[in-house]
Order: structure tokens, then C-alpha cells, then sequence
């Protein structure tokens, strides 16, 4: 199909009905509010069901329910919204439901602003509510990257049962760009949802949605046996792209809207004779560290940037474990870089480290 | 042409954001890559509002542009914001109805275009955003006007389609203006 112009939060709410979403609960908020405008247009087309609940906690809990029932369900909203449905998220990743939830990230802390983000990082990738457990997070740069991986959730999030988050910065959510909704997407085996409850009819044992384990040694087990999701996540979800690492001093870590400004100064410090090369994480939870293994030697220093004073940069230290110095560049508060102030710091990077 | 990147600029209500996203979807329809992106606070009707468009036909990267090949002002605080970011040799289209301040540089081209006297005699205020899109497809020579013609009648639908001449005179008005 060809592509056709969409505003990202648009072709989010398309792409979540073309991975199956039958249920969308959410409750308003800037910057992703044509998320729910367009389900709430489309979604009773496709005989499913769109709901504005009352509050951020009531359409999470609706998620719970709806997930429980084993239909493909999704709520989204922005920072500020995102935090008050953390008890149900945790209750949901505690039940092992499956479920979709959309960040479109603005500024913090508290309400913050409206302007693009990504301060929701350490939010995102550690959890965020109680307990031990973890959200599979992506954090595309481009619609179309968007797009597939809202379709791909659904997926994901049946054959882990968990929750999957998507992580965008508002201004994926407010741009427009070509997308095509219907391209292919890996096909993946889909388990049973035995667990679902859908009503016995006299003829199983009842199952039960439920997070709370008051013997300590069937909390243990039951949190181990998540651990062992995760760590499954972690050896075969991490997703990332390598640009240009070849031929590169130094290498910039940066996803979503800012792996995409970088690329624009990469060019520009091409045009100088300085090869840089770029390290995407696509996916952030499980954080790509595979990505860094992949590095060549020539390799001499990273610079992590993002739309915050500093989050993903613990992940990256991690990652590269003592072997590389690391830099950061960062905006916040909603302010989106000039491709030039990321020339000026990867300049700075190397003047700094011929001096040492 | 292989990039052009444009701001476009001034009050909600203008229709600053129409003109920007005409550009987008006609670069779509035309083949090109294009990423168009709006910056606006909470309010609506007469805050500032400006959107960039980008158009290549490389794969776009930054949606944050530094320096425009074109800028479309229709307000004086647009101005004030947005001389600067024009890149040497570039265009600024300024709506002099509203604006009566010269630009201050000297090294890129200017047209005044007073689109809202224009729209007037026209007999519709509101095709003022169109105009100054005609001026500006009729310098850069980006695109016919059927393709935006095309677009429209898409978008208004049976409902509107009355208001496609007025349109189509509008986008004519502004070329015929830079033609002069």
C-alpha cells in the first residue's frame, strides 16, 4: 500500500486496531490527545470498545479488566498521566496480563509542560510502580518504525504476558509523516490464552487474575519466575541499529526524536571530515547491550544524548562497563536540540579527549 | 530540487498550519520524503503557532530545523522570531498587511505580500493563507497548483467543494502577485 501522510498519534491509534486492539480505555491529556480522539471515531467501526474513563487510575483498572478477559486491549497517555496509572501497571505485570500502553512524553517533573521528552526514561525501563518486575519498552524515532511496533505489542505482549510500552517523545505523537499501516510485521507464535477468564461454563477449574501472594515463598517463586521472563526478554528482545561504527572515533547513543537530530549532525560532521557513527537503541527495556559487544576497536569514546539532564546515560555506563569514556549532551523542559549543538559536543568530546 | 526546509509562522487562526501542511502532503503525493511538525502552546485562536515542513528526497533526519531555506511570516512577532533562522541566499514571504517592519538583512530575498487586503478583495478574508501558499509555490516552483487543488477537494469534501474557486483564485491571486 502506499504510504499515507498521518499525525503520529493517528497512525498510533490505527496501527493499535490493526494489531487487534478491541479495547481502549484512557483519559485526556496534551500532547497525545488524538490518540483517544481517533479510536473514539474508528474503534466502534471495528465492533470493539472505546471508553473515556473518569481518571488516569479507573482506565488503567479497566485495562486490567479487560486484559483479564483475554481481549487485546490498550490505554495511552502522557508523563504526568502515565505515573498515576503505575499502581494498575504493576498490578497488571503482577497478574501477568498482556496489555499495550502508549507514552507520549512531555516535559517534568510533576505537570511539567507540554513540550516533547524523554525524562520518562528511568520511569520506563525500571518498572515504575512496586515490585519486582519490568515493562518490555520501545522507543521508536520514525512513524513508520511507530507503527509497526504498536502493531507487534499485541503480539509481544500475549507471548510474555506483559506489559508492553511504547515510549515516544510528543513530538512523534504531534508530526506528520508518510506511513504505511499495513506493512508486514514478523509473524510470531501466539500462545493460548488459557489463563483468560472467560467464564468456565461448568466444565474447567476457574481461573484467577490476582497479584497478591501472602506466603513469602509463593511471592518468592512467583517473582522468579517473572525474573525468568525478563531475562528471556533480555536475550531475545534487544532490538537496536548500528550506523557508521566502522569508520568512527566516536559513536552518539541516542534514540527516538533525538537519534534523529543526531543523524542530521552526523551529516554535518561528516561535511567536516569527522566520521561519527550511531548506536539506536529501538528497544530500552531490555536495554540493547548486546549493541556495544558489537562495537569495533577503533571505537574511542560514546556520547549519549537525550531530551533529559541524564537517564539513559546509567544504562549505557552499564553497558559499556568501564571500557570507554562517556560523554552526554542533553536538553530538557520540552527543548529540542539544533543538529549544530551536537556538532559542537561531539567537537568538544574529541578536543577533550586528544588533551587527556 | 534535492531539500527544501520552511518554517511558517503567526497567529492560531491564520492558517499557518494549513499552508505547512499542504506543502507536506503535496511532497507526499509528489514522491518525496516530507516530516511536517507543529509548535504551538495551549492556546488556540490568536497565540503564536509556527510548524516546519521538510521536504528531500533523501530519508528526512532532524526534525528541528536551524536554518530555513524559506520562511512564511504572517504576524510581527513571527518576524521578530524567525529572521534569524533563514539561511544566507533563502526567502522570507511576509504577510505586509499585518507586518509593517522591513527585514533587516540584507542577504536574502524578500516579498512582501499584503495576502489580508488581498483576501479582502477577493471577497473572503479567510483564503489570506493560500495566497501567500500560491506566492510561495510561484518562487520556489515546488508544485502545481492542481496538486494542492486536488488535496483540498479531498479534504473539504461534497460538503465544502463550493469553496474550491475561491481557493483556486486565491493560489492564483499570490502567484500572479510574485509574477509582477
Amino acid at each position: 500500500m502506499a504510504k499515507v501522510m498521518m499525525k503520529g498519534n493517528e497512525a498510533m491509534g490505527l496501527a493499535a486496531i490493526k494489531g487487534g486492539c478491541r479495547a481502549f480505555f484512557g483519559y485526556p491529556i496534551t500532547p497525545q490527545n488524538e490518540i483517544p480522539e481517533y479510536l473514539a471515531r474508528v474503534m466502534p467501526e471495528y465492533g470493539g470498545v472505546f471508553l473515556q474513563a473518569e481518571s488516569e487510575v479507573a482506565a488503567i483498572n479497566m485495562i486490567y479488566g479487560a486484559s483479564g478477559a483475554g481481549v487485546r486491549s490498550m490505554t495511552s497517555s502522557s508523563s504526568p498521566g502515565i505515573a498515576l496509572k503505575q499502581e494498575g501497571i504493576t498490578y497488571i505485570a503482577g497478574a501477568e496480563l498482556p496489555c499495550v500502553i502508549i507514552n507520549v512524553m512531555r516535559g517534568g517533573p510533576g505537570l511539567g509542560g507540554i513540550q516533547p521528552s524523554q525524562a520518562d526514561y528511568k520511569q520506563v525501563t525500571r518498572g515504575g510502580g512496586n515490585g519486582d518486575y519490568y515493562l518490555l519498552a520501545f522507543a521508536p524515532e520514525n512513524l513508520q518504525e511507530t507503527v509497526n511496533i504498536v502493531k507487534e505489542a499485541f503480539d509481544l505482549a500475549e507471548i510474555y504476558r506483559n506489559p508492553v510500552m511504547i515510549a515516544v517523545d510528543g513530538l512523534i505523537g504531534q508530526m506528520m509523516e508518510p506511513v504505511d499501516v499495513d506493512m508486514e510485521i514478523p509473524k510470531r507464535e501466539i500462545p493460548e490464552k488459557t489463563w483468560a477468564t472467560t467464564g468456565t461454563l461448568g466444565k474447567r477449574e476457574r481461573n484467577v487474575v490476582n497479584s497478591l501472594y501472602l506466603d513469602p515463598q509463593a511471592l518468592e517463586n512467583h517473582s522468579l519466575k517473572l525474573k525468568a521472563k525478563y531475562d528471556l526478554m533480555r536475550e531475545k528482545e534487544q532490538r537496536y541499529e548500528l550506523v557508521n561504527v566502522d569508520h568512527s572515533e566516536i559513536v552518539i547513543v541516542a534514540y527516538g526524536t533525538m537519534a534523529r537530530i543526531c543523524r542530521s549532525a552526523m551529516e554535518i560532521l561528516n561535511e567536516k571530515g569527522i566520521n561519527v557513527g550511531l548506536l539506536r537503541p529501538i528497544s530500552i527495556y531490555p536495554f540493547p547491550e548486546k549493541a556495544f559487544a558489537e562495537l569495533p576497536s577503533t571505537v574511542k569514546g560514546l556520547l549519549t544524548c537525550e531530551l533529559s539532564t541524564g537517564q539513559m546515560i546509567d544504562d549505557v555506563k552499564i553497558a559499556n562497563n568501564g571500557k570507554l569514556p562517556i560523554g552526554f549532551f542533553g536538553r530538557t523542559g520540552g527543548m529540542l536540540p539544533e543538529p549544530e549543538e551536537i556538532v559542537d559536543a561531539v567537537i568538544k568530546m574529541i578536543g577533550g579527549m586528544k588533551n587527556e | 530540487m534535492n531539500s527544501e526546509k520552511i518554517n511558517c509562522a503567526g497567529f492560531g487562526g491564520q492558517g499557518v498550519m494549513l499552508i505547512g501542511q499542504l506543502l507536506a502532503y503535496a511532497a507526499n503525493e509528489e514522491g518525496f520524503n516530507t516530516l511536517w511538525y507543529p509548535s504551538y502552546g495551549p492556546e488556540t485562536r490568536g497565540g503564536t503557532a509556527n510548524c516546519s515542513v521538510t521536504i528531500s528526497k533523501q530519508p528526512v533526519n532532524s526534525p528541528v530545523i536551524s536554518k530555513a531555506d524559506s520562511i512564511i511570516i504572517m504576524n510581527k512577532p513571527s518576524l521578530d522570531k524567525f529572521e534569524d533562522k533563514v539561511r544566507p541566499d533563502g526567502k522570507i514571504f511576509i504577510n505586509s498587511t499585518l507586518v509593517n517592519k522591513k527585514v533587516n538583512r540584507s542577504d536574502v530575498e524578500v516579498f512582501y505580500i499584503p495576502v489580508n487586503d488581498m483576501a479582502a478583495e477577493l471577497g473572503n478574508p479567510k483564503v489570506a493563507n493560500l495566497i501567500m501558499l500560491g506566492a510561495y509555490l510561484e518562487s520556489t516552483k515546488l508544485f502545481e497548483d492542481e496538486v494542492i487543488i486536488k488535496l483540498l477537494k479531498k479534504s473539504f469534501g461534497e460538503n465544502k467543494a463550493h469553496l474550491i474557486p475561491i481557493n483556486q483564485q486565491a493560489l492564483q491571486a499570490g502567484r500572479i502577485f510574485i509574477r509582477q
